[in-house]
């Protein structure tokens, strides 16, 4: 078996049943964007004929596409699975913690602290996400099984060595693990899967006409009820789709024709500018605007 | 399309991550936005004109303003022939636990040496590592072949040195390439300085290299990882075990043995990708049901009654320490974790310690600390189901966790003991 996507379907669905056999009360984290729906398809691979070992969480920033939040919903109801919906918001108003502001208020950094709640509410001790280390550079550093402390958060210089197929997933009570099965996908990995495997996806990840506002780093950003224009910007239609599906207050869309799957993979060989790089607003605040929001909880 | 994974391990200046930078940069996988980012950065230490390559590995705070690699990296690239995984892995000598886990997945090691400085303490420690872990193969880069005038005798005479070192070693194969990771000369577009080497560049190599992906035997080893009891109407009474068939094939009818338990059955249906199929191939994640109904848990492993691994509650191992507190005989409760099975385990003797520069074995102080390579014997409360490593590379091979830390704190291999 040395087809690459076999071997990274492999090693997935390994760290999957590992997780389901050493932990009690795990959980999947699932957005409706492209790679968690990939680990939603992995996860049947895994555990079908039976039930998934673990619900479907989806920590909801209140800035989510429309598009994607009703994709979860069906695939969640599709698939006879248990989701689980807690909200940023009510996290804000019950601790009141000040909202997001300014002209694009990205919620992204507050959803921690909603993620941290809901580990705590319902006792999870591992929570199953999509990240990739070819996302961004802390990321590349990150274990498939990474320890968080009782404060969620990451030390990046004592994580524990991983080895051959072994994965150590002993922890205290109160700490819990993250664990990311995909972690050795790129995102071309990702397309090609998901078109080997014929997999549905939300929509915003082909092309569509959409409003626009034009950002000072050229980056094109749907105008919403949540973000604030002044006389200033610049408003432009364009043939757009995203590349990742964040929220709509900081994650730009790209100007794309791509209406397959087949098309977005050769517009991807063709690219030359990064996933994160085309689409996230909140890596450009400093060079290791990442490594801190994990070292806080983050993902 | 062909998957390969290599992990690079040198010195903290033989310009190991510089390296790999010129790797991606030259083969056109670093975005644009990406460059632009680490040009910046380079500016701004203001010890680099252009571009620092380092940067392009180095993801971490820490490593940034120290300039060093800490932790294990890993790099994604792909060219028309084939994608490969890089672990990048730290130089410095308190690192070795990281390179040894980057190796562990690993089927194949660069290892770099400075051209000046030729071959040194780390460069042995790393080469004995790459055959304890039984890497299938070596690539030797020579690097900074600038700085000695690009000299052929120079070369030469390293590519003798490391022939000396690794005589002792069971390699399996070696090879070498003269690099300058700088100018870019090897890596990726051929030297114009050094017209008296014909071999490959780096990354033709890396293209054309055989792909041994798992080191093994061809006998099926399977192991359960977790049971799938749907207990729904239709399937009650399903009882299938999920898992990855580490080695060999399995076909429906064969006669296997479910270990520790001693169980002989057949199996009744294979499944895979949700569809049933007749026979399964090594590396492919499987759900089993065997004809008799026996009681079998997470870690059991399955095998065909005909060629059985070994059992034993005494094994013999060696280990790399990984826990920055040293291990002393007498006390220290561990869990022994070999895939998906766990027992609770203590070392009973450390038999003999391995100099990691010589290779030669030394007696034992009873005292293990942070990266000191030992051959040990363990006892475990359940007997473990293993292969020799250097026949299995999954069976064979384990970790050592702290019953009290959870941390791990030592990897291995298992090698068969007669004695016990």
């Amino acid at each position: 078996m040395s087809d690459y996507l076999s071997r990274l379907e492999a090693e997935a669905i390994h760290v999957l049943r590992e997780t389901a056999g050493q932990f009690e009360r795990p959980a999947l984290l699932f957005s409706g964007g492209k790679d968690s729906i990939c680990l939603v398809h992995l996860a049947l691979k895994a555990f079908r004929p039976g039930k998934l070992p673990f619900p479907l969480v989806h920590i909801d920033t209140g800035h989510n596409f429309p598009e994607a939040l009703q994709f979860r919903d069906q695939l969640a109801e599709k698939l006879g699975e248990q989701l689980i919906v807690r909200h940023v918001e009510d996290t804000l108003k019950r601790r009141g913690i000040p909202d997001a502001k300014g002209k694009f208020p990205s919620r992204n950094p507050l959803q921690t602290h909603t993620l941290l709640e809901t580990i705590e509410e319902f006792g999870f001790d591992a929570c199953i996400g999509g990240a990739r280390r070819d996302e961004e550079k802390a990321r590349a550093k990150e274990r498939f099984f990474s320890v968080r402390d009782e404060f969620g958060q990451w030390d990046p210089k004592l994580q524990r060595p991983e080895l051959w197929n072994i994965y150590n997933g002993k922890i205290h009570k109160g700490e819990n693990v993250r664990v990311f099965p995909i972690s050795n996908w790129t995102e071309l990995d990702i397309w090609n899967y998901i078109l080997r495997e014929n997999i549905e996806l939300t929509s915003i990840y082909f092309t569509h006409e959409r409003t626009c506002v034009l950002t000072e780093h050229e980056q094109l950003m749907a105008t919403n009820e949540f973000i604030t224009l002044d006389e200033h910007d610049v408003i432009v239609n364009r043939l757009v789709r995203y590349r990742t599906v964040g929220d709509m207050t900081c994650t730009a869309a790209v100007e794309s024709k791509a209406n397959s799957v087949e098309d977005i993979i050769e517009e991807l060989k063709n690219t030359t500018v990064s996933e994160r790089g085309a689409t996230r607003m909140d890596d450009r605040v400093s060079e290791a605007a990442m490594e801190d929001r994990k070292k806080g909880g983050y993902f | 399309m062909e998957l390969l994974r290599f992990f690079t391990a040198g010195n903290v200046d033989d310009g190991k991550s510089t390296l790999i930078g010129r790797l991606l940069l030259d083969s056109g996988s670093i975005s644009t936005d990406i460059i632009e980012t680490v040009t910046r950065q380079s500016k701004a230490t203001g010890e680099h004109a252009t571009i620092d390559l380092a940067l392009l590995t180095d993801g971490l705070r820490a490593e940034r303003e120290q300039g060093i690699t800490i932790d294990v990296a890993y790099k994604y690239f792909s060219t028309d022939r084939r994608k490969f995984i890089i672990a990048d892995t730290p130089g410095h000598a308190q690192y070795t636990r990281n390179m040894f886990t980057g190796a562990s997945t690993a089927d194949m090691a660069i290892i770099l040496v400075d051209a000046r400085n030729g071959i040194t303490e780390q460069t042995r420690r790393h080469t004995i590592i790459s055959a304890v872990l039984g890497i299938p193969h070596i690539l030797v880069c020579i690097n900074k072949m600038d700085l000695v005038n690009y000299s052929e005798a120079r070369y030469e005479a390293i590519k003798r040195d490391f022939s000396a070192v690794t005589a002792a070693l069971s390699l399996n194969q070696v090879s070498f390439i003269p690099t300058s990771a700088l100018s870019g000369e090897n890596v990726v577009h051929p030297s114009t300085h050094m017209h008296w080497y014909t071999g490959q560049s780096l990354l033709s190599f890396l293209e054309q290299i055989p792909v041994q992906p798992i080191q093994s035997h061809d006998k099926a080893r399977f192991q359960v990882q977790y049971v799938i009891r749907p207990q729904t109407t239709e399937l009650h009474d399903y009882r299938g075990y999920a898992g990855t068939l580490w080695s060999g094939k399995l076909q429906v009818g064969d006669n296997v043995q479910v270990l520790p338990g001693g169980f002989s059955t057949r199996i009744q249906t294979i499944e895979h990708n949700l569809k049933t199929i007749e026979s399964a191939d090594a590396g492919q994640p499987v759900v089993i049901q065997l004809e008799d109904d026996i009681d079998i848990s997470r870690g059991a492993w399955i095998a065909p009654v005909s060629e059985l691994p070994v059992m034993s509650d005494f094994v013999q191992g060696t280990i790399c320490w990984m826990d920055n507190k040293p291990f002393q005989t007498g006390g220290m409760k561990l869990l022994l974790q070999q895939g998906s099975f766990s027992t609770k385990a203590f070392i009973k003797e450390i038999t003999y310690k391995i100099d990691i520069e010589t290779f030669e074995k030394r007696p034992s102080d009873d005292e293990l600390k942070l990266n000191e390579l030992a051959s040990v014997l363990i006892r475990t409360a359940e007997p473990v189901v293993f292969d020799n490593y250097k026949e299995n590379r999954t069976t064979g091979a384990f970790i050592l966790i702290n019953e009290y830390t959870n941390q791990t704190v030592a990897a291995g291999v298992l090698e068969i003991n007669l004695q016990h």
